[in-house]
């Protein structure tokens, strides 16, 4: 009985993951087979590829169901009851922090980043550089991220206008856009879109939506959310800082 | 095959380094601060070997799959021969439809099926009491993202400053929050980042990289980033309009039906 029910868990995963494929491949096989006409190169890796990302992503979101979701949401709930305002800031800040670190979008994208940039000549074109590179990336917005649920959390307490906050986040956005070089602001723009997807986004709802329950006059409808709108504005600010420190 | 083990388990050994703050942050914090044991032991230690074990994976695939694809689409679909522009012409901006149209088709097919949208859609139409439908919603912030990648492209070929079309699309967003109905607002911000899944956002940044170097005077540094900008703008503009929309709808078939009435 418990396998059966196993099963089904790993059958909706592996739906899930195809979902999100699906899509894509059926519009570049429209387009190969009908606007290009042309056999695609590779084919056999892409297909071995394709493979990896489904079952790795059926892995990974089974993984996060059965293992981390319920301890992170059971803990962030226990922690806003708890009403000590120390440790509830300190586990805010971690808990975006060490999600953003893991986030395979991120990852990829950094990499990819280093690259680029070591082709066009702003960094030394070396393993290593490359590597320090994408690291710092990945720190620059995980603290950022950490530092916006931290401020987010801050805001559900004590109750402030999301609209405020969002619009002077903007404003320091456009002021950096000023000072930043011009090589670093597609990429420090495309970090607030990065930063929101698999592990950080139901961690960080479950947090807002506990808090909200637990203080007096919060609706968890209005003042749970807006977390997230936070993790994508921050890291904008700081890339375009970490881009002022090394090109 | 060799190589390929080797290979695997150097991505194991950084994805175990990656996840290791998320694990090392609940266990401290459930023994040191809320001193109390963890409950389901063994369900979450297996969960930690899934989640390592699958990112790992998935990091392969993208780099075998989702990354070449984005560039090869790009290579092909800007090819001169492709374009139909002989070899010693210069390009228009509209020779380049068919890399708007995969653009826009990704954005759209991606959007519509991603399941946090759906998510987001279920609140939105519990919070408004009804007034925005799921599916009306959904198909909203498709289209929104389809345009949003296909203007994403026509930057990338024009060659104009990103920070033009973010901020205008900054104002847009300002102005519709000052009219927008409050209950929504957090909501529609927050959909913003929901459009931006792991398996999109790769693909699209690949794509943008590869357009960037193929079309002729563009430079990937500069021009190659940005599409997961427009990606996770333009959801909120649509929620907010969305939003706006079918209030006044509302209003006016109030209104309607109070002249109806004398």
């Amino acid at each position: 009985m418990r396998y059966k029910q196993y099963f089904l868990g790993i059958q909706r995963k592996l739906r899930l993951a195809l979902m999100d494929l699906l899509p894509i491949v059926l519009v570049v096989v429209f387009f190969q087979a009908v606007v290009i006409r042309q056999p695609l190169p590779q084919i056999g890796e892409v297909i071995v590829g394709f493979l990896f990302v489904i079952l790795g992503l059926m892995l990974f979101v089974e993984g996060l169901e059965i293992g981390l979701f319920p301890i992170g949401e059971t803990m962030a709930y226990a922690l806003a009851k708890k009403g000590s305002l120390l440790w509830l800031m300190i586990f805010s800040f971690a808990l975006g922090f060490s999600t953003t670190i893991a986030e395979p979008a991120l990852i990829a994208v950094a990499k990819e980043a280093s690259v680029i940039s070591s082709g066009a000549g702003l960094i030394e074109n070396n393993q290593k550089t490359r590597e320090l590179f994408a690291m710092g990336l990945r720190l620059s917005v995980a603290i950022s991220v950490g530092l916006a649920i931290l401020i987010g959390v801050l805001r559900i307490l004590k109750g402030w206008p999301l609209y405020y906050l969002i619009i002077g986040g903007y404003i320091l956005v456009m002021l950096m856009t000023i000072i930043a070089p011009d090589e670093i602001i597609g990429l420090a723009y495309d970090a607030g879109g990065v930063t929101t997807s698999t592990i950080t986004v139901p961690l960080v709802a479950a947090l807002g939506v506990g808090l909200a329950n637990v203080i007096k006059g919060r609706s968890p409808l209005v003042d749970g959310f807006g977390l997230i709108a936070f993790a994508s504005l921050l890291p904008m600010i700081f890339v375009m800082a970490y881009g002022l420190l090394w090109f | 095959m060799l190589d390929f083990i080797i290979d695997f388990l150097w991505v194991l050994f950084y994805t175990l380094r990656d996840v290791l703050p998320i694990l090392l942050l609940l266990v401290l914090f459930q023994v040191f601060v809320l001193k109390q044991p963890i409950p389901h032991l063994k369900k979450v230690m297996l969960g930690g070997v899934y989640v390592v074990l699958g990112l790992a994976l998935f990091l392969i695939g993208l780099e075998k799959a989702l990354f070449p694809i984005g560039k090869i689409m790009a290579t092909q679909l800007t090819e001169l021969a492709f374009v139909g522009i002989p070899e010693n012409e210069a390009a228009k901006w509209w020779s380049y439809y068919w890399i708007y149209i995969f653009a826009a088709l990704i954005g759209f097919a991606t959007t519509i099926a991603e399941p946090s949208l759906i998510a987001v859609a279920i609140k939105a139409s519990e919070v408004s009491a009804g007034t925005i439908s799921q599916k009306g919603l959904r198909i909203t912030v498709a289209i929104g993202v389809a345009f949003a990648l296909a203007l994403g492209t026509f930057r990338i070929v024009t060659g104009t400053p990103l920070f033009i079309y973010i901020m205008a699309g900054y104002i847009v967003v300002i102005i519709q929050t000052i009219f927008a109905p409050k209950t929504l607002i957090a909501l529609a911000y927050d959909s913003g980042g929901v459009t931006t899944s792991t398996v999109t956002v790769p693909l699209v940044a690949a794509l943008g990289l590869g357009l960037s170097s193929a079309v002729p005077g563009r430079n990937p540094a500069i021009d190659g980033f940005g599409l997961i900008a427009f990606a996770s703008l333009f959801p909120i503009i649509a929620v907010l309009g969305y939003a706006q929309f079918m209030e006044l709808k509302i209003r006016f078939s109030k209104i309607k039906t109070k002249n109806d009435a004398f």
